[in-house]
């Protein structure tokens, strides 16, 4: 090999690592821009929403977000929603979790076909169980409230509480439980004393898992509610008809905990997909 | 007074049969060693004797008290765990407490007895550290303190060593063995290695194949094996076999030798260790294979009428493979086997 | 120490929720599809299928998914190689791109829509550089194809991140050792991941289809915000017959050809990347 080669390999491995940061870049960009895009509508006054060309800065005007919150109905929407999500998280990891726990812990008889029915419910399109269900609503007076909803969306949720507990509490060694029965503890003393500190912070990521998927859930919403819409439903329905500032700064308002949740469980959204999914 | 009393102890796990009614009496302050290898049931018979695993018929008293149906926090044990178990988020000190805590024991009272147990294991130092903050050793010891702290009647250890290097473990084999005689509790131990069995145990229990093949004194095992398996699982290298055919009167034919045996009719096998054999100018004829110096013994693999046989020898002896030795056994050391039942015949 | 029925207990919440609000609607959803007020019938299906729109929205829904998916496989497969090698910045760069994951189809559908309408960011952009010189309507009846590409980019931009953190976990999970042993053997990087890493993510790639699939036929609030009706596909067409139309019995049958459709291309998935006993890592 002459000096020549070896400076010119030099040279194409320096160019393809150029060629692989700038396609790093590219891919963040592809992905931010367009939210760059949502928070200067957002943070424009409803004029400049609606004028052409848009700047490419935000001007800071608090307009478009004043006129969305004094919106009839809109705050409702807002505060309907953040209750529908709290429910489903609190209900989700209620329900979830035992079954996690019982999946990572024992072997018994129709364990196989347990996980199926969990599985089941993860590759089937479940809005559309929405339709039938406000037949049921409407019968058992749970229509248009939040808790029926909350209902429908934990049973979206279900599948993927028990799965990432059921890694989470897979990760725990179970002579650590036996080691606390060994020393006093009854199988629930061990388990508050010692699988659930340990786990709290896993448990705290699923459930806000939860909540993002009540969250953003526009189907089944609009499907089980009329008066008690909530904010996805509200601005599905509002669509056709709403300025264009108060669709963005509904956009925008709806993307606000999805950024602050997904950082928030970061750590924990490979693991429940490594051993979730065999 | 903790007396231990497996009786007739089965466990069937579906179609497999792990233990087969096992009957074990440890005595008061007994330190007792269940050996065996892998899947020979000894960790289960220690997890039944926990608590942690149920037995499908059988009983278990401890300290003149069934307890087969307690959870093993109402059983007066403590146990260390093989991959120490010392709880992550809690310091040393709250690991070695935790038990006395469970007990709702006095502050002042659980400071005095975590601080004793860590001097005993030599941790004092580490009680304000996590367990991600510790080697493998520190946690071993961590484990034992634990276990120590609850001042149980019965400690129960699974393998507490295995984790350790080579070096660690034979330090922590005598220190554990001290401080284990010191507390006058009973201990059941459950060991792959025949090493730690052999320096640690009152009594050894040999496990095979979910039953127990002798429980006697590690002397006791070593040198009057009750079953081929003993004879060969116990000791490095194990004891040499050879078949022996009967000639009457208690004399056998073993190799083209004439040896003194038992009186009786049936083909029985000849065993030696390999430590009994001395050059003689009368004995088994012997082709060398493999030479391997220990330092201290000289190691020959050896072709005896065409079965291995070993011979632990003077390092100062030169050896080439190909040669023949002549090997004379100790006489006092033969013992013999029925191929049949696989027990020793006296 | 374990009480037979324990587990059972565990998983009698689940057992029953689901029960409820799935096993039950979703056998509720079938009667009603299959009736008509009388007895067994197929007539809602006939009905649903011999709407004008039907076959179009149908159309419509299979080649969103046949585009998006594809592309979206490709994009999560380079993105998760591009992170696999990453040793600066990782944690930054997984956390941006996977930000879409937490972001509903509406909010998608709304943020595309900032740049498509027609005083939005593209036709500033366009003007700007002096590629027209009037802001053209770019969603309109004019323009259908524009209409398809711009759901099509909000599918792609929202949802590759759940492929991507699905093929990350999956590619975490295959040793070191064998790319190690397939270099010391020779095979160049392409060849490492064509033979290494495609046949070992075989799980999550499964995992990750059949998730991406079923919810592409599902799309719905995208292409509401996007085309309105200008794009008709399935998942609108329920909502229509069950809100415009009130026709409980076609909104029914139309769920459950979704539904057939979504089981037959995830039997499809599971067959095509079926991993034989014993292969697996």
């Amino acid at each position: 090999m002459t000096a020549t080669d070896v400076s010119s390999g030099a040279a194409q491995r320096r160019s393809g690592h150029y060629l692989y940061a700038a396609s790093v870049a590219l891919l963040c960009a592809w992905v931010l821009v367009p939210l760059y895009f949502l928070l200067i509508n957002t943070l424009s006054s409803p004029d400049t929403v609606n004028s052409f060309p848009k700047p490419f800065i935000p001007e800071f005007d608090w307009g478009s977000l004043e006129f969305f919150a004094g919106y009839e109905g809109m705050l409702k929407a807002l505060k309907n929603s953040v209750v529908v999500a709290v429910l489903t998280m609190i209900m989700s990891i209620a329900v979830g979790a035992p079954a996690g726990y019982a999946l990572s812990r024992f072997e018994f008889r129709g364990k196989g076909l347990f996980r199926m029915l969990v599985l089941l419910t993860r590759a089937f399109p479940l809005p559309l169980l929405a339709l039938p269900l406000a037949v049921m609503f409407i019968r058992t007076g749970l229509d248009d409230t939040a808790i029926g909803l909350a209902l429908v969306h934990t049973t979206l949720a279900i599948p993927f509480a028990v799965l990432i507990t059921f890694s989470l509490f897979s990760g725990i060694p179970i002579e650590l439980e036996e080691a606390a029965w060994t020393l006093g503890c009854t199988r629930f003393t061990a388990f508050t004393k010692v699988v659930l500190p340990l786990i709290l912070p896993g448990i705290a990521a699923s459930a806000i898992f939860a909540f993002v998927i009540s969250w953003n859930e526009v189907f089944a919403a609009a499907v089980l509610t009329i008066e008690n819409r909530t904010l996805t439903a509200f601005l599905l329905a509002k669509l056709g008809e709403a300025p264009l500032h108060l669709k963005f700064a509904g956009g925008f308002i709806l993307v606000v905990p999805a950024l602050v949740f997904i950082f928030a469980v970061r750590k924990y959204l490979f693991a429940m997909w490594g051993i979730a999914n065999r | 007074m903790a007396e231990i009393q497996i009786k007739g102890v089965a466990k069937s796990f579906g179609s497999y049969t792990a233990l087969h009614d096992i009957n074990l009496t440890i005595q008061d302050q007994e330190f007792v060693v269940l050996l065996g290898a892998s899947g020979c049931g000894k960790t289960t018979l220690l997890r039944i004797v926990a608590g942690l695993e149920t037995a499908t018929t059988g009983e278990v008293w401890i300290g003149g008290k069934r307890v087969d149906h307690l959870p093993p926090k109402d059983r007066g044990i403590a146990m260390v765990f093989q991959n120490y178990a010392v709880f992550p988020h809690l310091t040393v000190f709250e690991n070695i407490g935790f038990g006395l805590r469970m007990k709702k024991l006095p502050n002042d009272e659980v400071k005095r007895r975590v601080e004793r147990t860590a001097g005993l294991m030599h941790i004092e130092q580490l009680l304000g550290r996590y367990s991600g903050e510790l080697s493998g050793g520190q946690r071993q010891r961590v484990a034992v303190a634990r276990a120590l702290a609850m001042e149980p009647d019965v400690i129960l250890m699974d393998e507490p060593l295995s984790n350790l290097d080579a070096l660690l473990r034979m330090e922590m084999r005598a220190e554990l063995k001290g401080v284990l005689a010191e507390s006058n509790t009973t201990a059941i131990y459950v060991t792959h290695d025949q090493v730690e069995a052999m320096s640690m145990a009152d009594r050894i229990s040999v496990m095979h194949q979910g039953r127990i093949v002798q429980a006697a004194s590690p002397i006791e095992v070593y040198r009057n094996p009750a079953a081929e398996f003993v004879a060969g699982f116990i000791g490095n290298p194990p004891m040499n076999f050879l078949p022996a055919t009967p000639q009457g009167g208690g004399r056998w034919a073993v190799a083209g030798q004439v040896l003194d045996g038992p009186q009786t009719p049936k083909a029985l096998k000849f065993a030696i260790r390999p430590e009994d054999l001395r050059l003689a100018d009368h004995g088994l004829q012997a082709v060398a294979k493999v030479i391997e110096p220990l330092g201290a013994h000289l190691l020959v693999t050896c072709d005896v009428n065409g079965a291995l046989f070993r011979a632990v020898l003077d390092s100062d002896l030169s050896v080439k493979p190909g040669d023949t030795l002549t090997l004379a056994p100790q006489s006092d050391r033969i013992r013999w086997f029925d191929p049949e039942t696989t027990r020793a015949v006296a | 120490m374990t009480p037979r029925y324990l587990p059972y207990v565990l998983i009698l919440p689940v057992t029953l929720f689901l029960g409820v609000f799935f096993l039950y609607p979703f056998a509720l959803v079938a009667k009603q599809a299959f009736t008509t007020g009388g007895g067994f019938t197929l007539d809602n299906f006939r009905e649903v299928v011999g709407y004008w729109k039907f076959p179009i929205s149908l159309k419509n829904t299979m080649l969103l998914a046949a585009i998006v998916v594809p592309v979206q496989l490709a994009l999560a497969l380079l993105m998760a190689t591009m992170v696999n090698r990453m040793q600066k910045g990782r944690d930054l760069v997984l956390y941006v791109w996977t930000i879409p994951l937490g972001i509903s189809d509406l909010a998608a559908g709304i943020i595309w829509l900032a740049i498509f309408e027609q005083s939005g960011f593209l036709n500033s952009m366009m003007t700007g550089l002096g590629l027209v010189d009037q802001p053209i309507t770019l969603l309109g009846y004019q323009n259908p194809w524009l209409v398809f590409a711009a759901i099509a980019l909000a599918e792609i931009w929202r949802a590759t991140a759940i492929m991507l953190v699905i093929l990350v976990a999956g590619i975490g999970l295959i040793p070191k050792e064998y790319y190690e042993a397939a270099e010391v053997f020779g095979a160049s990087p392409w060849k490492r991941f064509v033979k290494i890493t495609l046949p070992l993510l075989r799980p999550s790639l499964q995992t990750a289809l059949i998730l991406r699939v079923v919810l592409a036929f599902e799309v719905f609030a995208v292409v509401v915000a996007l085309g309105g009706t200008l794009f008709p596909v399935l998942m609108g067409q329920i909502y229509s017959y069950q809100f415009d139309l009130m026709n409980g019995g076609g909104a029914a049958a139309l769920a459950l050809i979704v539904l057939a459709i979504s089981v037959v291309f995830t039997l499809i998935i599971l067959r095509a990347l079926r991993v034989p006993k014993g292969a697996t890592i």
